[in-house]
């Protein structure tokens, strides 16, 4: 081409091919729209991958998500039965196995019912439409006029078949269609009605429900000897004295991975005590100042990135208030009730690894890169573990058992962590600080917003071998994989950084910390615990300057209309008022969707203070939450009710402790969590329905909403903003008895 | 030398190393799932089991200490066919999440309602103290084990006429 002809010349002279294209790709748009497949089919498009029909009538479904205790096998054989009519005890379901499932990456993100359940739903739909056409081809009737129903498609005029007549080898090997017949809202019958928990019987009854309790044939128990503290290298060990103890077959070393393997379990976890006091350690202080940590983190190298810049309206001329605030938040445990477990087994070859993984997938791929095997000799099957809240050390505990069983092949190695190793090795949920500035006019509406937050990434999962901590300390030791900043519709860091109100100028930046002094990861609802702790904190503080009540102060800047319900529910069955409370007692307030694309949640707490204990009992909370289409109504109240109580004991309690080398917080007396007699009288959980709408996730709603009530309530209990999370009895009392602010 | 424990009605020939903790031994030995590994410290009450009506956490007692006492774990308490009260009451309330803690937090709540039938939601909470829940499960669990107490008074009063 003449590169002299000009942009516009080339306009003129080739108009109709200009529009031509643009046809064309218009059209493209549209078919690949059209093609757009709901959920999991995008990866998976085959109808058999996800479910199948046996000669006998079973029906087996299958999901690449995992019961981590969130109640997910139950709404997904509700979805699956719905869709297929049949009951829900006819489903058997298969969870998350490289071997058998499809790969739907990590069960994380409160995704599964988007991903998985809009597979199944379709998938099941599909078929079922499938059964009907071939019922009415053998019959030469309309498949308008037969019906799906308990497992058979039927006739009006008396013809029947069982769906395992219907279906060959081949009949749902074909790919799933963009459009789905759903069934309609108003006829759902499993769909939208609480059902009880298909795994609770199990777990009430001592049947075999967890990892940990799986017993293979001829299986051995292994423990591990961690590093004394992160950095710590291992100068020697005597192993000659452990390997002579009863019961004990081998003791591991490479590089700084140290761990013991013995007949019995009780017997491993003596040989291990011994092991590790026959180890040498180097130990360098590699620690920030804890006592300083928000200036440490405001203080490092930071990669800056803007995760949103709204300018819709010019600066306003008129004079306006500003204010501005700072919070806090400290590494925070998962803290798994149970500490990390895997067995994995080498046999000629291949390797078997039954893990509490999220993502069974990524961690082959990681088992794999670590142990130089292709990724076709590793299966990893998923066993449900102890509630994980995110990337705790399931991974970790899986790659420890597949070390142990590539050097003890063979025979099953299961391998179980101790309290203190869970509590100090577990990637923890990153410190952060937040600061917020904001304008305020005569009118008492926001204006400008400037949010920053400093942050490590909230993602160090396995797919590489180095986000794997076993494989960190080996003798050919794997690094970390390098972290840069993204952003992305979900977030991370800034997960829920902007604001859904409606401001005319918002900007929003992430100050990216890529050094990452304490090892971290994703802990449930990533950054948006803390965003939305620090956006519903300052809105609090904003209302109040503002002179206005908080609920309608929030109102005056929501818009979508789903919010504004949430918004209104809660603060209604709460029985919200502007009335004095009485001394030491406080009501507060806080609302959020989570990432700004999955359920609205609003959460109304009342709280009494004690003044000279500094102790914070939150008497009630009430809650509304919309998650679009209901499946199981009490699995989505039980999600709300555990976010709220799991955020309350974050907020009030929790913090990792270290000094320069160690990490100190290893058990529930140096790390406390919340325990019985600090739990409210009631929790209330109201769900909006939405028939038709599609699914929003549920499980990491609340854990914003319920801090920031938590801080809003202190705060009109007592007169005096917390920033600095947790809010330690300490903190609150010092707090209390400094001069008004 | 063979140690003879008494568990859920049943004795046991035990020949581990008397100084086992009796998690270890319910566990491996005896293959019961139900008293789980949560901390070996007495911490988390995730072990527990009633031993002759007390709560007690099985990480931290050795078997050679339990010889003629009476010890019972949630297996003893019912199956899944036929559910005793408190696994009936937590079914019934879905007081569970992941569920981990829930086996410790039933025996706890059996030993209470041996000795309280009908205790009131500041005893349970006050019992239950020992025993730590990470998923946030406790309103259902608290209502769970009022609920069992409930179960349970109502058949101890149908067995009586029947147990003359």
């Amino acid at each position: 081409m003449d590169a002299s002809i000009s942009r516009r010349g080339f306009l003129q002279a080739s108009g109709a091919l200009v529009v031509s294209f643009t046809l064309l790709s218009r059209t493209f748009d549209s078919v690949a729209a059209e093609r757009e497949l709901p959920g999991s089919l995008k990866n998976t498009p085959y109808l058999d991958a996800w479910l199948r029909i046996d000669a006998d009538g079973t029906i087996t479904v299958f999901t690449g998500k995992a019961e981590l205790g969130q109640g997910i096998k139950t709404a997904l054989i509700q979805i699956a039965a719905e869709e297929l009519a049949v009951l829900p005890p006819t489903i058997q379901l298969v969870t998350a196995d490289t071997g058998r499932t499809p790969n739907e990456g990590y069960t994380a993100g409160s995704h599964s019912l988007q991903d998985s359940g809009a597979a199944i739903r379709n998938a099941a739909a599909q078929a079922r439409e499938i059964l009907l056409a071939e019922a009415a081809r053998r019959w030469l009737l309309d498949p308008a006029q037969l019906t799906a129903r308990s497992g058979q498609i039927v006739s009006e005029n008396g013809h029947a078949a069982k769906y395992a007549e219907l279906v060959s080898g081949q009949t749902l090997h074909v790919m799933a269609q963009p459009q789905s017949k759903l069934k309609d809202p108003h006829d759902f019958v499993v769909m939208g009605t609480p059902m009880k928990r298909v795994d609770i019987p199990a777990k009430v009854t001592g049947g075999m429900a967890y990892v940990h309790d799986l017993r293979l044939p001829n299986m051995v128990h292994a423990r591990v000897v961690r590093p004394s503290s992160p950095a710590a290298e291992l100068l020697s060990v005597d192993t000659a004295a452990v390997e002579r103890m009863p019961g004990v077959l081998k003791v591991v070393r490479d590089g700084r991975f140290l761990a013991v393997i013995a007949e019995g379990e009780w017997q491993a976890v003596q040989a291990m005590r011994k092991l590790s006091a026959a180890a040498r350690w180097r130990e360098q202080g590699t620690l920030p100042a804890a006592r300083e940590l928000p200036k440490v983190l405001q203080s490092m190298k930071a990669e800056d990135a803007v995760v949103a810049d709204e300018q819709l309206t010019a600066p306003p001329a008129k004079p306006v208030r500003t204010f501005e605030a700072t919070y806090t938040r400290p590494y925070q445990c998962h803290a798994s009730i149970g500490p990390s477990c895997a067995v994995a087994h080498l046999e000629n070859g291949s390797l078997t690894v039954w893990t509490h993984t999220q993502g069974v997938y990524p961690d082959r791929a990681a088992i794999a890169e670590m142990l130089n095997l292709p990724q076709e000799k590793v299966r990893c099957i998923h066993m449900e573990g102890s509630g994980c809240y995110g990337h705790n050390g399931a991974d970790d505990a899986a790659a420890d058992a597949a070390l142990l069983a590539r050097a003890f092949p063979g025979r099953p190695v299961r391998v179980q962590w101790m309290r203190e190793q869970e509590h100090a090795w577990e990637p923890y949920g990153p410190a952060m600080v937040t600061k917020v500035r904001a304008t305020l006019n005569e009118k008492g509406k926001i204006g400008r917003w400037n949010y920053e937050l400093w942050s490590n990434t909230h993602a160090t999962r396995p797919g590489p071998a180095g986000n794997l901590l076993a494989a960190r300390h080996l003798a050919m030791p794997f690094e970390p994989a390098p972290q840069s900043v993204r952003i992305t519709p979900e977030g991370s860091g800034d997960r829920n950084a902007v604001p859904l109100y409606a401001f005319p100028n918002k900007h929003i930046v992430w100050h990216f910390l890529r050094e990452m002094p304490l090892r971290v990861s994703a802990l449930r609802s990533l950054g948006a615990y803390m965003n939305v702790f620090s956006i519903e904190s300052f809105m609090d503080e904003l209302a109040t300057a503002a002179a206005v009540d908080p609920v309608d102060f929030r109102l005056d800047h929501l818009e979508d209309a789903r919010a504004r319900e949430v918004v209104t529910t809660a603060a209604q069955r709460f029985g919200w008022s502007t009335k004095a409370m009485p001394t030491n007692r406080g009501r507060g307030f806080a609302f959020a969707r989570y990432k700004n694309l999955a359920a609205y949640c609003a959460v109304a707490v009342e709280v009494q203070i004690e003044p000279d204990s500094g102790r914070v009992r939150m008497l009630r909370a009430v809650a509304a939450v919309d998650s679009g289409e209901i499946v199981n109504p009490d699995g989505i109240r039980n999600q709300i009710e555990g976010g709220i109580l799991q955020a309350m004991s974050w907020t009030l309690y929790e913090a990792v402790t270290f000094d320069d080398t160690r990490i100190t917080s290893i058990d529930w007396s140096t790390y406390p969590i919340l325990r019985f007699p600090s739990v409210p009288d009631s929790i209330d959980v109201h769900v909006i329905p939405r028939p038709g709408e599609p699914f929003l996730g549920t499980g990491e709603a609340a854990q914003g909403p319920a801090a920031a009530a938590l801080a809003n309530a202190i705060a009109n209990a007592t007169g005096k903003r917390l920033r600095d999370l947790p809010f330690t009895r300490e903190r609150v009392r010092t707090a209390v008895t400094s001069a008004p602010t | 030398m063979a140690l003879i424990l008494n568990i859920n009605g049943h004795p046991h020939e035990i020949a581990t190393d008397p100084h086992t903790p009796l998690l270890y031994v319910l566990r491996n030995d005896l293959r019961l799932n139900a008293a789980k590994f949560g901390c070996g410290l007495g911490q988390c009450g995730a072990c527990t089991v009633v031993i002759d009506g007390d709560p007690v956490f099985s990480c931290v007692v050795p078997i050679m200490l339990l010889q003629g006492r009476k010890i019972v774990t949630v297996e003893g308490l019912g199956t899944v066919e036929a559910p005793g009260p408190v696994q009936q009451a937590f079914i019934e309330k879905q007081a569970a999440q992941c569920g981990y803690c829930i086996p410790g937090m039933m025996m706890r709540a059996y030993a209470l309602l041996l000795k309280m039938p009908d205790p009131s939601p500041e005893h349970i909470r006050a019992a239950l103290e020992p025993n730590l829940c990470r998923c946030g499960t406790h309103m259902r669990i608290v209502a769970a084990v009022a609920r069992a107490g409930e179960l349970m008074r109502g058949s101890a009063q149908a067995i009586e006429p029947k147990s003359r």
